[in-house]
């Protein structure tokens, strides 16, 4: 782990309206470092990585990834999308394209990569994924753990430094939940700087550096997993392990 | 009261198929369980009989047994001639078919209406057939190049200048414009509370329009210059060609990734030279043909699919206007889309027959035709946006949420991954409003252009053929071409609507 | 530890920001200010080409020409009209006349759209099939060509007044249009319209008061024969005490044409034919989809939870319907509003056609006509769609609970 973070997060603050979700949130992110963030709903966890994309605007406090800056006014926004890859809860895989043009789109329309190159890039992606022999397949005909994979593998294309997963397997049957997750290890594995939200504690225990543990806004507990999990020092964070693990 | 717990119970032998007591499959079924179940449904059918003794019978009667099937004039078709009960007057659709067709065209250039007919129909059957490949080139083909090429295939003519004289000209109206607003504020403010503010805001006005002026200055001394050669359109085709297609290049990436678009641009631009070449548009084009001769199902088809290729830009446009944030488009849209939405198309056509002369400078002369062919694309175009809006909400948030995830700017992720898919949900819709756009055009008629329907009814007032079926005969003919257009249409979007839904679901 | 929630910050120059330009922020800001220059242009140069135009066409532009004499006739007036009258009187008579087939347009349509939709839901294959065929064949074909083929096809093939088509002796249809017989109030009538009216607000009250007792004490009272009663009794009541509210006057055969009874002009006919069958069409579409929008799990819960089927349709079936076909309904009664405009094309004297037909080419004040014109159906539209969306609106917060 290097010194200088890739994602810096400074006393960051959001409003809906009058309802405060996003407290005083200071974060730091090292290269290549997996931080799992999990909470209870409602916790503000998607939000927060949500802002890391700009996907939401936030009133106060400031993001940096990669050395460009994300103030309130969101002026750099497309810069910082370019770092940052994507995982969302429902696959959001674009149903009218086959997954190989879904994975093609933005390294050729963004990037302006010859499309000859963007296709041969997103073969190596999808064969990571293990899926390259569906890549003319239409997402609507793959079950949701390929589809998530495809997400997985949509993203790389973009060659990010940073990937964000937003509850990447609340939206699967059991029995997939398994092959997303081992895409997400094998990614790990790689060095890959990961913010991952979910519920999969196994995961967690598996490959984060860092679990964070957010409740009505704000980070209450931030640690090692071993540290997390054998011996959480607040009381909030010793109820939701209570309840998660049974 | 027997033991249920205690009884053991193992099948010995399965028990075999046998049929329904009641026959309910087959035609004795079919008859029986759908037209004579009970004493209600049984009097029912007796009506639905009658209703179709009296209906379909008399009917047949007129079109097939009684009626007339040659003939040259009235005489053919009176009962007191033939001896029997007259039904339709074939003849009388035999010798008014030029003119339910074609209008007055000239009958020697009506080879120039058969052959965009024939282009279209070229054009359009492969786009229908969704197997055939090529999508993409044949779209372009039919809704940029045909149009231009029917339009000098029907009307005739030919070009003085190209890209470069029409932008020098149209930019050089634009800036006299400005200048001439911006004076009208200067003049008004002599005599007003705020005349500094006007006068200030007028000078600038004028210095903006100067400066457009100045700017086009070399345009104009080009377009000038090529006028001035002997063969100004093809040296203004060669400029527009190189000048497009370098802006192209430029545009689509410079030398890394700029070929494509740019290899595209020089083959369009051939594309245009061999239609200019084969035309003649250089050397004055085909005999002009003036709109006021043209008439019958040409009229109707020409408003219908220039309607339907004006609207949907429109449409779209203003569904994606109605959508935004900004305040000043999204209320502009809203007014626009329920102004023409509230008011009745005849409104809208004499506003454009009558008012929209007014509006235009009065050295402008715009065609009857033009005028009512935008009176229906504006028309048309709101209650496209309309359609073309529901399907935008029927996009799930997230879609737009990935593309801008991977980096997608908003006009990128709008006509890349949100158009598409809304426009595929609301093919139903749009071509719901096709139909309706097509039996709309029936109204021009009554801006005295003679679609179809006009055509027809001014055939009712010729002597020769006056006789008490003749307008049944006409009405029969008539409502069978628009019948089987509109039929066809819905057909086809319930066709594509299956083929998408069968492919979402496997 | 915990970080107590807090007011948002100000952030006037954001909220500035959106106000002025959206989500798009300055960008939008001076997307807004071209779009402005751009439309305040296209006016300038619509005022100043009209203003030209007029001048060269010598056309006095203003109102004032609503004030002169119209000098022409009007072959159906709803109010006293002759040809001394202003044009704002010509206005007013076209207008009451759009009026009138638009109300009465609307109840043919609907009366036949309802009865389409349940030979279409029928379970008589038969039935369904002839539902099916019109609809298809009606909704193909375009209105003016029907209108065109009533008016000038079906309307001029009949016979003349001396052969009319009498129906049961009352009415007679002939190529000169319709004649009915031509009510005439007596005495009674007043009576009678009061024990009408009565009637209707006491069967309200009834109905509330026995809703009230069943939700509140749970007492189910049968009101059906007293609503009868004041329904029907109380107006015969009326009639036996005061005399018969009205008398008809018939038509009557004498010469060439018809004397007495009211005549309907063959346009009229001709119009509400058309308007009618052809919406007719489209409403029974929207009746069937939503009859069959209800989902057929809601029947069976109604019975299942021991309604009876008349009900369960009532209390269940048909409110939920009716969610889904008012909406589209009501499109479809302006729709049949704004296409009675067509009267123009068979003569009929309409808005349209005596206002911004024979009005527009005599004085030749083209801006302002239609101007007027468009005016009148885009208000007529406006407070329909706004009356609409408080329905909307009411019927999505009674949803919006559940969902």
């Amino acid at each position: 782990m290097s010194t200088d973070p890739i994602v810096n997060i400074s006393t960051l603050n959001k409003w809906y309206g009058d309802f405060h979700v996003l407290r005083d949130i200071n974060l730091e992110v090292g290269r290549g470092e997996r931080i799992v963030i999990c909470g209870p709903s409602g916790s503000g966890k998607s939000t927060l990585i949500r802002c890391i994309n700009a996907l939401e605007e936030f009133q106060e406090g400031e993001i940096v990834v990669d050395g460009i800056e994300l103030g309130p006014n969101l002026r750099r926004v497309d810069e910082v999308r370019r770092e940052v890859g994507m995982v969302f809860q429902s696959f959001n895989l674009f149903p009218h394209l086959t997954v190989l043009d879904n994975c093609t789109l933005a390294p050729i329309w963004v990037r302006n990569i010859p499309k000859k190159d963007a296709e041969a890039t997103a073969m190596k992606f999808l064969e990571r994924v293990k899926i390259p022999h569906q890549a003319n397949k239409f997402p609507g005909q793959m079950s949701g753990g390929q589809q998530q994979r495809v997400a997985i593998a949509r993203a790389l294309t973009m060659n990010p430094k940073v990937m964000l997963f937003d509850e990447p397997t609340s939206a699967l049957d059991p029995e997939m939940v398994k092959e997303v997750l081992d895409t997400m290890v094998d990614l790990a594995r790689e060095g890959m700087t990961m913010l991952v939200v979910t519920h999969e504690m196994g995961f967690a225990r598996e490959v984060a550096n860092r679990v964070v543990f957010m409740d009505a806004g704000q980070i209450i507990e931030s640690n090692t997993p071993q540290e997390f999990f054998a011996n959480p020092q607040h009381a909030r964070t010793k109820l939701f392990l209570s309840q998660i693990l049974r | 009261m027997t033991d249920v717990t205690a009884s053991s119970f193992v099948r010995q032998d399965l028990v075999p198929e046998r049929p329904a007591p009641v026959k309910t499959t087959g035609f004795i079924g079919f008859v029986r369980t759908r037209l004579l179940n009970s004493p209600t449904n049984i009097l029912l059918t007796i009506v639905a009989l009658l209703l179709l003794w009296y209906t379909i019978i008399p009917a047949l009667k007129f079109l097939l047994v009684d009626a007339v099937w040659s003939g040259k004039d009235r005489n053919a078709c009176l009962a007191e001639n033939t001896g029997h009960q007259v039904g339709a007057c074939w003849p009388y659709i035999q010798a008014k078919l030029t003119q339910l067709i074609y209008g007055f065209y000239p009958e020697a250039e009506r080879w120039r209406v058969n052959l965009t007919f024939i282009l279209a129909v070229v054009l359009l059957a492969p786009l229908l057939i969704p197997r055939l490949p090529a999508k993409g080139l044949n779209a372009s083909l039919f809704f940029f190049a045909f149009p231009v090429v029917a339009f000098f295939l029907l009307r005739g003519g030919g070009l003085t200048g190209f890209g470069v004289s029409w932008v020098a000209s149209l930019s050089q109206l634009f800036g006299d414009s400005i200048v001439n607003a911006g004076q009208v504020l200067v003049n008004l403010s002599q005599n007003s509370a705020i005349g500094p503010v006007l006068w200030g805001i007028g000078k600038l006005i004028v210095l903006i329009g100067s400066a457009v002026g100045w700017l086009i200055f070399p345009l104009t001394w080009l377009r000038d210059q090529l006028q001035m050669s002997g063969q100004p359109l093809w040296y203004d085709f060669l400029l527009t060609a190189v000048i497009v297609s370098l802006i192209l290049f430029f545009l689509g990436g410079g030398m890394r990734t700029g070929q494509r678009a740019l290899l595209a641009s020089l083959v369009t631009f051939a594309g245009i030279a061999v239609v200019i070449k084969l035309m003649g548009l250089d050397r004055g084009g085909l005999a002009v043909v003036d709109t006021r001769l043209w008439g019958g199902l040409l009229v109707t088809l020409v408003v219908s699919v220039t309607g339907i290729v004006t609207s949907m830009p429109i449409g779209i446009a203003l569904a994606l206007g109605r959508r935004s944030t900004i305040p000043l488009i999204r209320v502009f849209s809203i007014a626009f889309i329920e102004f023409w939405r509230g008011v009745p198309l005849i409104t809208v056509l004499f506003f454009a027959t009558y008012m929209l002369p007014l509006f235009l400078p009065g050295n402008f002369n715009v065609d009857g035709l033009v005028r009512a062919l935008i009176g229906i694309a504006l028309f048309a175009g709101a209650y496209q946006a309309e359609v073309v809006r529901g399907g935008l909400a029927a996009i799930p948030r997230g879609q737009g949420e990935a593309a801008s995830a991977l980096g997608l700017s908003w006009w990128k992720t709008t006509s890349l991954i949100v158009m598409p898919q809304a426009l595929r949900h609301v093919i139903p819709g749009l071509v719901n409003s096709f139909i309706a756009l097509f039996k709309d055009t029936s109204l021009v008629s009554i801006v005295a252009l003679f679609d179809l329907l006009g055509s027809l009814h001014a055939t009712f007032s010729d002597p020769t053929w006056s006789t008490p079926t003749t307008a049944f005969t006409g009405f029969a003919f008539a409502g069978m071409i628009y019948f089987v257009f509109c039929f066809g249409m819905s057909r086809y979007s319930l066709f594509v609507e299956n083929r998408l839904n069968a492919h979402r679901r496997n | 530890m915990t970080t107590e929630p807090r007011k948002p910050p100000p952030q006037f120059i954001f909220r500035l920001k959106r106000a002025l330009g959206g989500k798009s922020g300055w960008t939008g800001l001076a997307v807004q200010i071209v779009f402005a220059a751009v439309l305040a242009w296209v006016a300038y140069e619509i005022v100043a080409n009209a203003r030209a135009n007029l001048e060269t066409q010598r056309i006095a532009s203003g109102f004032g020409f609503l004030k002169n004499t119209a000098g022409f006739d009007v072959s159906l007036n709803l109010v006293p009209y002759s040809g001394s009258d202003t044009y704002t009187r010509v206005f007013l008579v076209g207008l009451l006349n759009t009026l009138l087939v638009a109300v009465i347009g609307i109840i043919f349509a609907t009366i036949i759209g309802f009865i389409i939709a349940l030979c279409r839901l029928s379970p008589n294959w038969l039935l369904a099939r002839i539902g099916e065929i019109y609809v298809e064949l009606v909704r193909n074909l375009p209105l003016l060509f029907q209108l065109l083929f009533w008016y000038l096809a079906v309307l001029a093939a009949l016979p003349g007044p001396r052969q009319s088509i009498s129906l049961f002796n009352t009415a007679f249809l002939s190529n000169r249009g319709l004649v009915i017989p031509r009510p005439i109030g007596e005495a009674g009538l007043d009576p009678f319209l009061i024990a009408i009216a009565i009637g209707i607000v006491g069967a309200l009250a009834l109905r509330s008061y026995a809703r009230r007792a069943l939700f509140q004490r749970g007492q189910a009272i049968r009101i059906w024969p007293t609503v009868l009663g004041l329904l029907f009794g109380l107006p015969l009541a009326t009639m036996l005490i005061f005399g018969l509210p009205l008398t008809f006057e018939m038509p009557q055969l004498k010469g060439f044409n018809f004397a007495g009874g009211a005549r309907v002009i063959p346009e009229l006919v001709a119009l509400l034919v058309a308007l009618s069958t052809y919406t007719a069409a489209f409403i029974a579409e929207i009746v069937r989809a939503g009859i069959l929008s209800v989902h057929k799990g809601q029947m069976e819960a109604g019975s299942s939870l021991g309604l009876s089927r008349g009900a369960t349709l009532r209390l269940i079936v048909v409110p939920q319907a009716m969610r889904v076909i008012v909406p589209p309904l009501t499109n479809q009664y302006l729709n049949l509003t704004k296409n009675s405009s067509l009267a123009v094309a068979i003569g009929y004297p309409d808005l349209v056609s005596v206002f911004a037909g024979t009005t527009l080419s005599q004085t030749g004040q083209a801006i302002e006509i239609i101007a007027i014109t468009m005016g009148v159906y885009l208000l007529i539209s406006l407070v329909t769609s706004a009356v609409m969306s408080v329905y909307g609106w009411r019927i999505n917060r009674s949803l919006g609970a559940g969902a």
